[in-house]
């Protein structure tokens, strides 16, 4: 830990998730393509469908979190310090806007716009 | 920079490359300035040999030295000899002896971890002759050597505590969290009971160097929290025992568990070494400047003397004089962990007898720079790579939060993310990082990767 290496990080990631790691990638990348893809065929942005997306995205933050402690055997009581509320921020904000652009996208291309 | 390592990467996780490559590019776009920190060693090209490398002892730093020389090595014959084929990941023994892990959690094969191109013998070096650059094993055979990497870890001495018995730990209030996952794990039966019937706990650590000093320090916490979480801490006494006038060889980070005990209510006794144990009757006596006193346990954590191990003690190769003489621990320069007096000879890992830490964190640190001035040896050029004793203790506080503690030889505090994470700062981010990071990456390192 003394320097940091992107790619040490990778080689760590890789072996804390093994073949998850790619699994995980490719849902990003092929979530935000899709994301992406949705925005440019409806040039729009459909609102009661984002915050139908945002509320599932409040669970999946939550969900983020209780699978953060379970991985870290923590319980819910052990922030100490400023940087432990950013950790928890950090993770359910992914979690969150992970689930949010995901069940947006899932839900636009499933039932598109006027249907 | 990073070629080198980005293809091997690529290498290893086989076909995608473009999706990878392009991965790894935002990866690297997104960590920024983090791009301009200096490479690792690996990134050297790869220099033909046809030395004959031995390294003695393939745990942590054995296997991590043989994956970097297989990295940076052409053709050259690298032998790892040792017998034991499972390997231990020992920074995970306080986590069972916690209850937080169980021992397969920390037991692995060491097969699994050696290098392409790298012969693994699996015998124990009886004999180190570096006058005659060879060692021999227990079968009598000799592997001579043009270089040795010495990296058999070290012994755990306790035959040396009069009275002690491995086999009962576990058993009436003996735990010893070093010897072995399975007494790791019989540890923590122990000290769970102890956590429900409360008593006196007694803690202690050896007069001699050992593997992470923090460990004693951790499990004395994680008792006191256990004991607590039961509605038991008012029945229960806990008495910490240093064997000299600090906590912790850090004066800082002594002050801060010196002040951690207090508010904690854990009795702290200094300059109190081990000196006998009566299994039948729970009873120590330590030896202490006023002489020995006896002290009545209900749970204690054996702690033995930690030594060379006895091929290298008997070998020309520890310290001639000085307080390393003694435990045997190899006389090697602690800026290139060189031998001192045999050029060929380098020592990394527990045995090398260099001033701080025995962790996995040091064979982190150590291995590259030693095979750099190895491999710099070979090439008959000098190597600028230098070992500051750089190495870190997620000091467990109490479960779910840790003190992220980096070192170094003088005694500074080096945190990796300083402003961010506070190294004396109890912290649950540093738990996560012991519990969730630290295997990932020891795991790495002895693939040579990290």
């Amino acid at each position: 830990m003394k320097e940091l290496d992107p790619l040490v990080f990778l080689a760590v990631f890789q072996e804390m998730l093994g073949p998850l790691l790619w699994v995980l990638i490719l849902l990003i990348v092929l979530g935000t393509l899709a994301f992406v893809g949705l925005l440019l065929k409806e040039k729009t942005i459909n609102s009661r469908r984002l915050v139908r997306a945002e509320l599932a995205g409040l669970v999946g933050g939550a969900l983020a979190l209780v699978l953060m402690a379970k991985v870290s055997s923590s319980g819910f009581t052990d922030a100490g310090g400023p940087a432990d509320w950013f950790l928890i921020a950090l993770v359910f904000g992914l979690g969150l806007a992970g689930t949010a652009i995901l069940v947006y996208t899932f839900m636009g291309w499933r039932k598109p716009v006027g249907q | 920079m990073y070629k080198n390592a980005l293809d091997k990467i690529l290498d290893d996780t086989g076909k995608k490359t473009l999706d990878r490559r392009s991965f790894l590019m935002l990866g690297a776009a997104g960590a920024g300035s983090l791009l301009l920190a200096p490479g690792g060693a690996q990134a050297a090209s790869r220099i033909k040999s046809s030395a004959r490398i031995v390294i003695a002892g393939a745990g942590a730093a054995g296997l991590a030295a043989a994956s970097h020389l297989a990295n940076k090595l052409d053709g050259a014959k690298i032998t790892l000899i040792d017998a034991r084929k499972e390997h231990f990941y020992q920074p995970g023994f306080t986590l069972v002896a916690s209850g937080i892990k169980q021992s397969p959690y920390v037991v692995s094969t060491t097969r699994e971890y050696v290098p392409g191109g790298v012969e693994l013998v699996e015998e124990r070096v009886v004999e180190f002759d570096p006058e005659g650059n060879k060692v021999v094993t227990e079968s009598g055979k000799p592997y001579p050597y043009d270089f040795l990497i010495v990296a058999t870890g070290l012994k755990l001495d306790y035959e040396a505590i009069p009275g002690m018995d491995v086999e009962q730990i576990g058993n009436n209030g003996l735990g010893s969290i070093y010897h072995s996952p399975a007494k790791a794990e019989a540890t923590w039966r122990a000290m769970s009971n102890f956590a429900d019937t409360g008593g006196v706990g007694v803690f202690q650590r050896p007069g001699t160097e050992m593997k992470c000093a923090g460990a004693p320090l951790k499990y004395t916490f994680v008792t006191d929290d256990y004991l607590r979480r039961r509605g038991n801490r008012g029945k229960a006494e806990i008495i910490y025992n240093a064997n000299n006038k600090a906590l912790f060889s850090v004066p800082i980070v002594h002050e801060k568990v010196r002040m951690l005990f207090e508010e904690r209510g854990v009795k702290v006794n200094y300059e109190r070494m081990l000196e006998s144990i009566d299994l039948g009757k729970k009873l120590v006596v330590f030896k202490t400047p006023i002489g020995p006193v006896e002290l009545q346990y209900d749970f204690i954590n054996v702690i033995p003397p930690m030594r060379a191990p006895d091929s290298v003690r008997n070998s020309p190769l520890p310290w001639q004089e000085g307080g390393w003489a003694k435990d045997g621990w190899i006389e090697v320069d602690k800026h290139n962990l060189r031998h001192k007096r045999y050029d060929n000879v380098f020592a990394v890992g527990d045995v090398a007898g260099v001033p701080k830490g025995k962790t996995a964190a040091s064979v982190k640190w150590q291995v590259p720079v030693a095979v750099d001035h190895l491999v710099a040896s070979i090439a008959g050029k000098e190597s600028e790579a230098v070992y500051n004793g750089y190495t870190s203790c997620p000091l467990i506080t109490r479960l779910g939060q840790a003190m992220l503690i980096e070192f170094d030889y003088k005694d500074n505090l080096t945190p990796s993310f300083p402003g961010v994470i506070a190294p004396l700062e109890e912290l649950w981010i540093s738990w996560v990082m012991k519990t969730m990071a630290l295997k990932p990456t020891y795991i790495s390192m002895l693939r040579g990767r990290a």
